[in-house]
């Protein structure tokens, strides 16, 4: 674990300074105004005069205080930034596994267990297309068609302009228009993935043989599927779900950026565009930690469920 | 039923590959040619897909947006092949501290989202077709690097590496000559994933405008465009987003056939 904390600083730390030129640059090269000797006190304040070796420690020491330094854009604090961002990106997210969750496990299983049935055909080609579909252009079209043409969905931001003067229950009906379309774009990719590993899973957990024995001694159809079949197809989602999270996280920076929500997503978008070097290796850094978490909560999720390796221990 | 399915894939690929060659060709118009007085006519028989804002043909600019698509998708995972089948040959064959250095530098690159660590690396770079190529080639070997090393640890204990040992061969003959093309079958396949994965990433950079830069035609920076013209031009949108689609589709068909194929237990 901490070999892997150092290292994401490590390479989050050589990507920025990789960069030709100076972040300061921004500021003092396009301005002619700029004299050289408040050229070089900039880059003394920021700490860019030094060698780089102890740029890294320096730099170091203050991510343990999780202080990512300042935004080169506006000054304020890179953990505000993404403290006031972070939240929504992870509501989406959240939101996603779940929508995720609910359609795919359903479909995987009925999937399976008609294999080469309509249904089973159908949601394959789907699962094919919702693979290949871009989450962008899926996107777009909803909301040409849902914004634009229908008009009954709003296609940005996440709460509306008088968000403040409506009362709860409005405040969660304003909220929850504003994210069926960005949940459902970044959860297509998902769905497709998962309701494929679930049916490949029943399918694998089919013939083996404490199913047959559940069946020869009679139990019903319902009881052998629900209680022996999907709990141990269930294993091996956990640990994909956890594999799974960067992907939903890359797939936030298009969701954000398309449908103009303030997550951390479009502060990366906006960050790369300015070249606010500090920014983009806070959001790294705590993108990178963000996947350790969610492999570490499967790990612990997977104890929970497979006793065996409880057991084991 | 399986093979129909891969058979489409490839003869979807080979068409693809026809246009992108042929693309001046076929192309009855500069990509790049501005004519504001054809701005955003509807297909029709001059222009098949009709023209974009700046009255393009869009026919010709998809043409030529395929070889961008195609070229950044094979060599930036070629490239992502070539790292991951050296590397993890190298740590699957030695074994010991080589192994779980390699190994552990590949796990801390799969902790970073790829679109994350992909643009901060395009902050620093800047966007060109050449850059995309090789930031998504480096920061995508992992999975391969992983494939290739679990296929070497079983291989590398067959009597064959043992012969070719005692006979004197060096260990870099052993890998290039018996371990890498024994055990190249599921880099093949994540290969073909991989360009898959690699299109629509150039799209998806593309269409952020972080990728291929205007006035060069790439599907997602049309996209992009279209944005603009939702409501008014729906071709704009509807033609590249298909031809991401189809496209990605095709490699996933071929990818799936060749998994079944390399998979005897699945038959």
């Amino acid at each position: 674990m901490i070999p892997i904390l150092f290292g994401i600083t490590l390479i989050s730390f050589a990507v920025i300074h990789m960069a030709p030129g100076k972040p300061t640059d921004l500021v003092t090269q396009l301005n002619p105004k700029v004299s050289m000797e408040a050229r070089e006190k900039l880059n003394k304040i920021h700490g860019l005069d030094k060698p780089l070796y102890v740029q890294y420690l320096d730099w170091i020491k203050k991510i343990g205080r999780l202080d990512f330094g300042k935004s080169f854009a506006d000054s304020r604090p890179v953990i505000d930034k993404i403290a006031e961002r972070l939240p929504i990106t992870l509501l989406i997210n959240v939101l996603s596994i779940f929508i995720i969750f609910i359609v795919s496990i359903p479909v995987g299983i009925k999937s399976a267990l008609r294999k080469g049935a309509p249904f089973d055909k159908i949601s394959t080609v789907a699962v094919f297309i919702g693979f290949a579909i871009p989450s962008f252009w899926l996107a777009l079209l909803l909301i040409s068609f849902f914004g634009v043409h229908l008009g009954i969905l709003p296609v940005s931001g996440i709460v509306s302009l008088d968000f403040e003067k409506l009362n709860l229950l409005q405040k969660i009906f304003d909220l929850s228009r504003h994210l069926i379309l960005p949940v459902f774009v970044l959860s297509i990719g998902g769905i497709a993935g998962f309701s494929r590993y679930m049916r490949q899973s029943m399918l694998s957990v089919e013939h083996q043989d404490y199913i047959r024995t559940a069946r020869a001694k009679g139990l019903p159809e319902k009881e052998v599927i629900y209680r022996h079949a999907l709990k141990n197809a269930l294993l091996p989602i956990i640990t994909i779900l956890g594999l799974s999270i960067p992907a939903l996280l890359s797939g936030s920076v298009i969701v954000e950026k398309v449908f103009s929500i303030p997550g951390m997503g479009l502060l990366m978008f906006e960050s790369v565009f300015m070249r606010d070097y500090n920014v983009i290796m806070g959001i790294l850094i705590v993108s990178a930690f963000l996947t350790l978490l969610g492999n570490l909560l499967a790990d612990i999720a997977y104890v929970y469920a497979d006793p065996r390796i409880r057991y084991e221990k | 039923m399986k093979n129909k399915l891969m058979l489409t894939g490839v003869i979807i690929i080979i068409l693809l590959i026809l246009a992108a060659v042929f693309a001046p060709k076929i192309a009855k118009y500069d990509p790049t040619y501005i004519n504001i007085k054809e701005a955003l006519l509807p297909p029709s028989e001059e222009h098949l897909m009709g023209t974009d804002m700046l009255g393009r043909d869009l026919f010709s600019r998809m043409l030529f947006g395929s070889r961008i698509a195609l070229t950044i998708g094979i060599v930036a995972v070629g490239l992502a092949a070539v790292i991951g089948v050296a590397l993890g040959s190298i740590a699957g064959y030695f074994g010991g501290k080589i192994d779980s250095v390699i190994m552990r530098f590949a796990d801390i690159m799969l902790c970073f989202p790829a679109f994350f660590l992909i643009l901060a690396v395009i902050a620093v770079v800047g966007p060109s077709i050449f850059n995309i190529m090789i930031i998504i080639g480096l920061t995508s070997w992992m999975g391969m690097a992983r494939l290739i090393r679990a296929e070497i640890l079983t291989l590398k204990t067959r009597d064959y590496v043992l012969c070719s040992r005692v006979l004197g061969a060096s260990n870099f003959f052993i890998i290039t000559k018996h371990l890498i093309p024994n055990g190249i079958g599921p880099v093949l396949v994540s290969f073909v994933f991989g360009v898959a994965g690699a299109i629509l990433m150039e799209a998806g950079l593309s269409f952020l405008g972080l990728g291929v830069q205007p006035p060069d035609p790439s599907w997602g920076n049309i996209l992009m465009e279209g944005k603009a013209v939702l409501g008014v031009g729906w071709w704009v949108i509807l033609f590249p987003g298909l031809a991401i689609l189809i496209t990605v589709l095709a490699f996933n068909l071929l990818g799936e056939g060749l998994r079944d194929a390399l998979n005897p237990r699945i038959k």
